[in-house]
């Protein structure tokens, strides 16, 4: 990834963090609330691979753990594997198709909400698993899923691409 | 290459060769390993670090600084998003209207009643603390200071119930000042740094605060209700105690010894919806509807002793 796109991510990422702290966290709607800076990592995963997406990630989680004053590292953690297993996702089988953000999008989305419940029950904190996994999760998901191709295009718009980073390995005959 | 098609290969006495992709030239196996243990590490040892400094040391002087760096961005993007918020709440608002006024109507007929009773109780109640020379503890709000906040970010996930706002130390802020709005309890300050501030709201699972019922006097604890983001219950409340639905729940402001709460007494928390009770539970079961909108905070008072400032 060249410097310009790398300042052009970070500079989506930081307005994404940003605009989730301040503002999309407050539009809870039936009991949840969409998280835009899960969408973004994962499109961004999708679009320039997991070394980026992981990165990114790491970057957008520090932010919002700073910013709200939380434990610093948590955030960074899921969106760090979310980024990358978005990135892992493009780099061997889901570039093409289609409807590749959806996926990415509604799988991560469910795989993250259990990973911080499993992360913030190692730290001890309580969380209730009926309210984390069911009655704020449901909500979140179709509105994540509402974000991911409008974010997914916008992204690729101000991103671009990456270069077709890994494909299934392939063999040449050198001698019969 | 597929462990059959590789097979096959050497029985048939064939050479055969990776054709280098983009990712074996640019970001290979190891490097990608590289960096996802790299991260992953950092986010560890910034947990453990973070977990254990518990609001001191480095790091969190770090944060800190951090924060207060980011302070102008945020409170930047507050101002922006202000008025596509106000249009949600606006929008959101106009679906319960109607049977809202309804509500406030009676409320207000009500309330009318109340207050002439309260003036009366008032003005005895201040005559008989003058003939006994009473003595109480600090009392809401005359005791306080109100250090007005915007609120500048918001719970990011659906695991933490807290808020950030734009006062800190050098506003006289300190942990464990309580924090409210015109409506009522909001939650308490747990860290303060010299431009913000977090704030852990009432309905956040480790959250709870002592309180009282103003008609009956019964007293319990106000916690959040499990499975639900926004409802408080009145825990550890005697079966042999009264309270109805409809009765005001307001912090009881207690005292013992060099102990105290947190919150003073006679702050509106909110409104008992339902009351229940089971012959094997030792306490009632008392479900609140809380005064104060946690999911649409857009500015909090927060509480500074006055003797402090």
């Amino acid at each position: 990834m060249s410097s310009a796109a790398w300042l052009r991510a970070s500079s989506v990422v930081f307005v994404a963090a940003m605009l989730q702290v301040v503002i999309v966290s407050s539009l809870v709607v039936a009991g949840g609330a969409p998280d835009l800076l899960l969408v973004v990592v994962v499109a961004l995963g999708l679009l320039r691979g997991s070394i980026p997406g992981a990165t990114l990630g790491f970057a957008g989680g520090l932010v919002v753990d700073i910013v709200t004053l939380g434990t610093l590292g948590v955030t960074s953690l899921i969106l760090t594997l979310a980024g990358f297993w978005a990135g892992r996702y493009a780099e061997t089988s889901g570039r093409d198709r289609r409807l590749a953000p959806l996926v990415a999008v509604g799988t991560i989305t469910i795989l993250a909400a259990a990973f911080g419940y499993f992360l913030y029950f190692l730290l001890d904190e309580e969380v209730v698993a009926q309210h984390a996994l069911v009655t704020a999760l449901a909500p979140a998901f179709v509105l994540n899923l509402v974000l991911a191709l409008p974010v997914y295009s916008l992204a690729r718009r101000i991103i671009g691409e990456g270069d077709r980073v890994e494909i299934a390995p392939e063999v040449e005959v050198l001698a019969g | 290459m597929s462990r059959q098609r590789s097979a096959r290969s050497a029985a048939l006495g064939l050479t055969v060769r990776r054709i280098p992709t983009a990712s074996s030239r640019g970001s290979g196996p190891l490097r990608r390993r590289l960096v996802i243990g790299v991260l992953v590490l950092t986010s560890l040892v910034l947990i453990s670090l973070s977990f254990r400094a518990d609001g001191g040391g480095p790091l969190s002087g770090a944060q800190s600084a951090a924060a207060s760096g980011l302070r102008p961005f945020a409170v930047g993007f507050e101002r922006v998003a202000q008025p596509f918020r106000d249009v949600y709440g606006w929008a959101d608002s106009l679906l319960t209207a109607r049977s809202e006024a309804e509500e406030l109507r009676a409320e207000v007929r009500e309330l009318r009643q109340r207050a002439i009773q309260s003036e009366f109780a008032l003005q005895e109640n201040v005559s008989l603390r003058s003939l006994l020379a009473y003595v109480d503890g600090p009392r809401f709000p005359t005791d306080f200071d109100p250090v007005v906040a915007e609120v500048i970010g918001r719970p990011g996930t659906a695991f933490t119930q807290a808020i950030t706002i734009a006062v800190g130390t050098k506003n006289g802020v300190r942990a464990n000042d309580p924090v409210v709005t015109a409506d009522g309890l909001v939650g308490v300050v747990t860290r303060a740094t010299s431009g913000t501030a977090r704030v852990q709201l009432l309905t956040d699972e480790e959250a709870a605060a002592s309180a009282v019922d103003l008609r009956t006097s019964a007293t319990g604890i106000v916690r959040h209700a499990r499975g639900t983001r926004e409802t408080l219950v009145l825990d550890r409340v005697r079966k042999q105690d009264v309270v109805r639905p409809g009765n005001e729940i307001v912090t009881a402001g207690w005292r013992s010894g060099a102990l105290s709460s947190l919150y003073p007494k006679g702050i509106p928390i909110g409104r008992v919806t339902s009351v229940g009770q089971t012959d094997t539970d030792l306490y009632q079961q008392i479900q609140v509807d809380p005064y104060v909108d946690f999911g649409a905070l857009d500015a909090v008072i927060v509480l500074v002793p006055t003797e402090r400032s």
